[in-house]
């Protein structure tokens, strides 16, 4: 594979990116970045706590793949931009995983609060990346805004329901300028596939890996999937038909 | 003095700056940022900004997230 997958003049050495979210330990986020190969992952801001043993960051570091700050369980673009903000100054990066949620029952984003906060950072010098709706509308507003990758739900968080609406996926592709990140509800490494083949750039996914019986395995197979399906989008599938078609020559049968 | 931190009452050594109170709570400068009276407080401004009694400070750092 030749092609390189960049954002913001950034090329990144992997199409999978991977959530930090609900690991049962540090350890298994250790095995998970080993297993999964990603170039990058996610981390939450929250107070300090002194009690913890252990911080994510030297997880991190020991692997050598970039972080990328969210803004997770914020609801208004206020409380969305001071993350941003604190995390920059934490993190020493400009890059933010823009999350602005409507409620916690579906988690779904506040397409109003997200614009608004994506247009602000942009405008203070973040590079950001924004967990949205699978709606193509909202993506290409977006990308107006300045950022440097949009990143689609496939279903709610959490959820492990796959791609809901591929169509509306590809709709995205079809007219992205930036990067398109399948961000959210893969559950098994056929999802993960899928959003690749529908012509995804890389696919961000935590609790399919995290919350798996054997997250180092399903680590290791998200890896594989997205890899086979970047591969089979770029090799050009069939195109579906409603008949048959052989594949067997037709001619030369004997006369049996 | 007394601040608030991160919702409780924390005693601190008058004159104690932002980059002083970061690195006794969490022994490093890395990875924490704080936020003061609502206001984030630049990286670069750690070392100048002296903490007053009464001040509400939320101090956050990275953790496990998708």
């Amino acid at each position: 594979m030749t092609d390189r997958f960049v954002i913001a003049g950034i090329e990144l050495s992997s199409r999978l990116i991977l959530g930090t979210g609900g690991a049962p330990s540090l350890r298994v986020i250790d095995q998970t970045l080993t297993a999964s190969g990603a170039a990058m992952c996610t981390v939450a801001m929250r107070r300090v706590d002194t009690s913890t043993d252990g911080s994510i960051l030297d997880v991190i570091d020991r692997h050598g793949v970039r972080i990328l700050p969210n803004t997770a369980g914020c609801r208004t673009a206020r409380e969305a931009v001071q993350t941003a903000q604190l995390a920059r100054e934490a993190l020493e990066t400009d890059w933010v995983k823009l999350e602005v949620v409507a409620d916690e029952r579906t988690l779904l984003p506040d397409p109003i609060e997200l614009l608004d906060a994506a247009q602000t950072l942009v405008a203070q010098g973040f590079h950001v990346l924004p967990y949205t709706n699978d709606d193509p509308v909202l993506a290409r507003r977006l990308q107006q805004a300045g950022c440097v990758a949009v990143m689609p739900l496939g279903s709610p968080i959490g959820t492990g329901l796959g791609i809901g609406n591929p169509h509306n996926i590809e709709l995205i592709v079809s007219e992205a300028t930036v990067p398109v990140i399948l961000d959210a509800g893969i559950g098994t490494a056929s999802d993960a596939a899928l959003a690749m083949e529908l012509g995804c750039d890389a696919v961000l996914l935590a609790s399919a890996v995290t919350r798996a019986q054997d997250p180092v395995a399903m680590a290791e197979s998200m890896a594989l999937a997205v890899r086979a399906g970047h591969l089979a989008r770029n090799a050009g599938r069939i195109p579906k038909r409603f008949h048959a078609q052989a594949s067997s020559p037709t001619e030369g049968m004997a006369v049996l | 003095m007394r601040i608030e931190l991160n919702g409780r009452v924390h005693e601190l050594a008058d004159g104690t700056t932002v980059a002083g109170l970061i690195t006794s709570v969490t022994g490093s400068a890395r990875g924490s940022a704080a936020v003061i009276d609502g206001e984030v407080v630049p990286r670069s401004a750690w070392s100048e900004v002296a903490l007053r009694e009464g001040q509400s400070v939320e101090l956050i750092t990275a953790v496990q997230g998708g």
